[in-house]
């Protein structure tokens, strides 16, 4: 799943560790979602959707694997 | 969240230290301290037991802390190490019983291996994600 992740976080000058620690995650799993590698649950989701104020389907583009 | 996976690696590493010391004492204790004492020996033997299931309790709040990244790490992990015990376990037993190795099976030689195999597994599954 392609993600905005990485963009959002800069805009608002969040380190990976505030990002974490707001989300109620570990800096690694943002890392690994930034990087594509892992895909967030749907609470993860709805809360980084909530956290920037945009839709979750504006920041999460579904594609399908091969 | 940091704080209370702090407390809980914290009570992990006492709970596992303190059963890791009831078990040498209720394994050398029967020979080198209190000479062959069935009571005694039975009460070591279930001080460890109880610590034992302590650790256990402490593993599960630990695991229950993890985000979803770690405990699909942890899940990996511990499945190929399920699988990995009960597979070299048998053949390890086999190995005895057919007397192709010269020496007595021993569950220690066995615990051994789980908990290597999960540690390089858990190291593995964490690069992957990094």
């Amino acid at each position: 799943m392609k993600n905005r992740l990485k963009v959002l976080r800069a805009e608002y000058s969040y380190t990976q560790e505030d990002l974490a620690d707001i989300i109620g995650v570990s800096r690694q799993t943002i890392n690994a979602i930034e990087k594509e590698k892992f895909d967030p649950s749907l609470p993860t989701a709805f809360r980084i959707s909530k956290l920037f104020k945009l839709p979750i389907e504006v920041i999460f583009h579904f594609e399908e694997t091969k | 969240m940091k704080k209370e996976r702090k407390k809980n690696l914290y009570n992990l590493a006492l709970w596992t230290w303190s059963w890791v010391a009831t078990l040498a004492i209720a394994s050398f204790g029967p020979k080198y301290i209190w000479d062959d004492h069935t009571v005694l020996t039975t009460l070591a033997i279930s001080v460890n037991f109880v610590h034992g299931i302590l650790m256990i309790v402490a593993n599960r709040r630990m695991f229950n802390n993890f985000d979803e990244l770690e405990r699909k790490i942890h899940l990996e992990s511990l499945a190929l190490t399920l699988g990995l015990a009960v597979v070299v376990g048998l053949s390890y037993s086999l190995l005895d019983t057919t007397n192709l190795i010269a020496y007595d099976a021993a569950i220690s030689n066995l615990v051994i291996f789980i908990g290597l195999t999960y540690l390089v597994l858990v190291t593995i599954n964490t690069r992957r994600y990094a």
